[in-house]
């Protein structure tokens, strides 16, 4: 069986919820972050963060959950913001040249702050 | 294609997304050993993961008993490369029906097709003999960033069509 994939989930004062997900995202684990982040948005959050720090793999099928994020937020005029992601995850964003389709920052702090 | 020197490894899992993160380790410790530096390493890991996804997504339609085959050439001429080739018994497709799509469709999936082709510079699908796939990829050491060159520019391997068998 598939171990449950850790996911920190932080609500702030405005509606901005911030979700850290940790470790490897990837056909086994997606699901779980798929189903987390409907649930989440289901909230009605004003601002959703996706805090990258502690995810060191992405495959097709994280960007592909995080795609799905951005289009449900959008439907619920809510926004979405990946921050502080390692090299090897904002490599995976620039070949699927998604890169200028999210709003990717540095680090939490701006994102908050955005 | 001419037929690859005999394996150095070859491994047989079963088709369960789980397995995909030991076989990465695997990669990425075998390509650094190989004189792939680590985005090159971290390249044929996202190559061979999202060639194994497809199999099992598509190729067996998330049954988790599916075979799959994977199987690691060190090619010597003309140039050093690292080839890799993926079995399964799945899903049979003609892979002149199998393309990416387009990008500017923002959307989520199909992907897979579009990565493996960036990271790589064979990336091709072939039917099985008696059933399923085989897709074949291959990398050298020295090509640490994606393929930037157009489509159109690319030999016909590299421009074949992907695996994604949803396509």
């Amino acid at each position: 069986m598939p171990r449950d994939f850790p996911i920190d989930v932080d609500q702030n004062e405005g509606g901005v919820v911030v979700v850290r997900p940790l470790g490897e995202v990837d056909l086994a684990s997606s699901p779980q972050l798929r189903a987390k982040l409907g649930e989440l948005i289901a909230g009605n959050p004003t601002r959703l963060i996706l805090d990258l720090s502690q995810v060191s793999y992405m495959d097709s099928s994280g960007v592909a959950t995080l795609v799905e994020a951005m289009q449900q937020c959008r439907r619920n005029s809510a926004t979405l913001a990946l921050a502080a992601l390692q090299t090897r995850v904002r490599s995976v964003f620039e070949i699927a040249r998604l890169d200028t389709v999210f709003d990717i920052q540095d680090d939490l702090e701006s994102a908050l702050k955005g | 294609m001419s037929p690859p020197p005999h394996a150095v490894i070859r491994l047989q899992i079963l088709s369960r997304p789980e397995l995909l993160a030991p076989v990465r380790s695997m990669v990425l410790s075998l390509s650094e050993r190989f004189g792939f530096d680590e985005v090159e390493s971290g390249h044929l890991a996202l190559a061979i993961d999202e060639a194994l996804a497809n199999v099992i997504r598509h190729g067996y339609g998330s049954s988790p008993d599916g075979r799959i085959w994977i199987s690691f050439h060190l090619i010597d001429e003309p140039a050093p490369c690292f080839r890799i080739e993926i079995e399964d018994e799945g899903k049979q497709v003609d892979p002149e029906s199998i393309a990416p799509r387009r990008l500017e469709d923002v959307r989520p999936g199909g992907l897979g097709v579009h990565i493996m082709r960036e990271v790589t510079e064979t990336c091709a699908f072939e039917p099985r003999k008696p059933s399923g796939m085989k897709v074949i990829l291959e990398k050298s050491p020295g090509e640490s960033h994606h393929d930037s060159r157009p489509e159109s520019s690319r030999s016909s391997d590299e421009a074949g069509p992907g695996p994604d068998r949803s396509q």
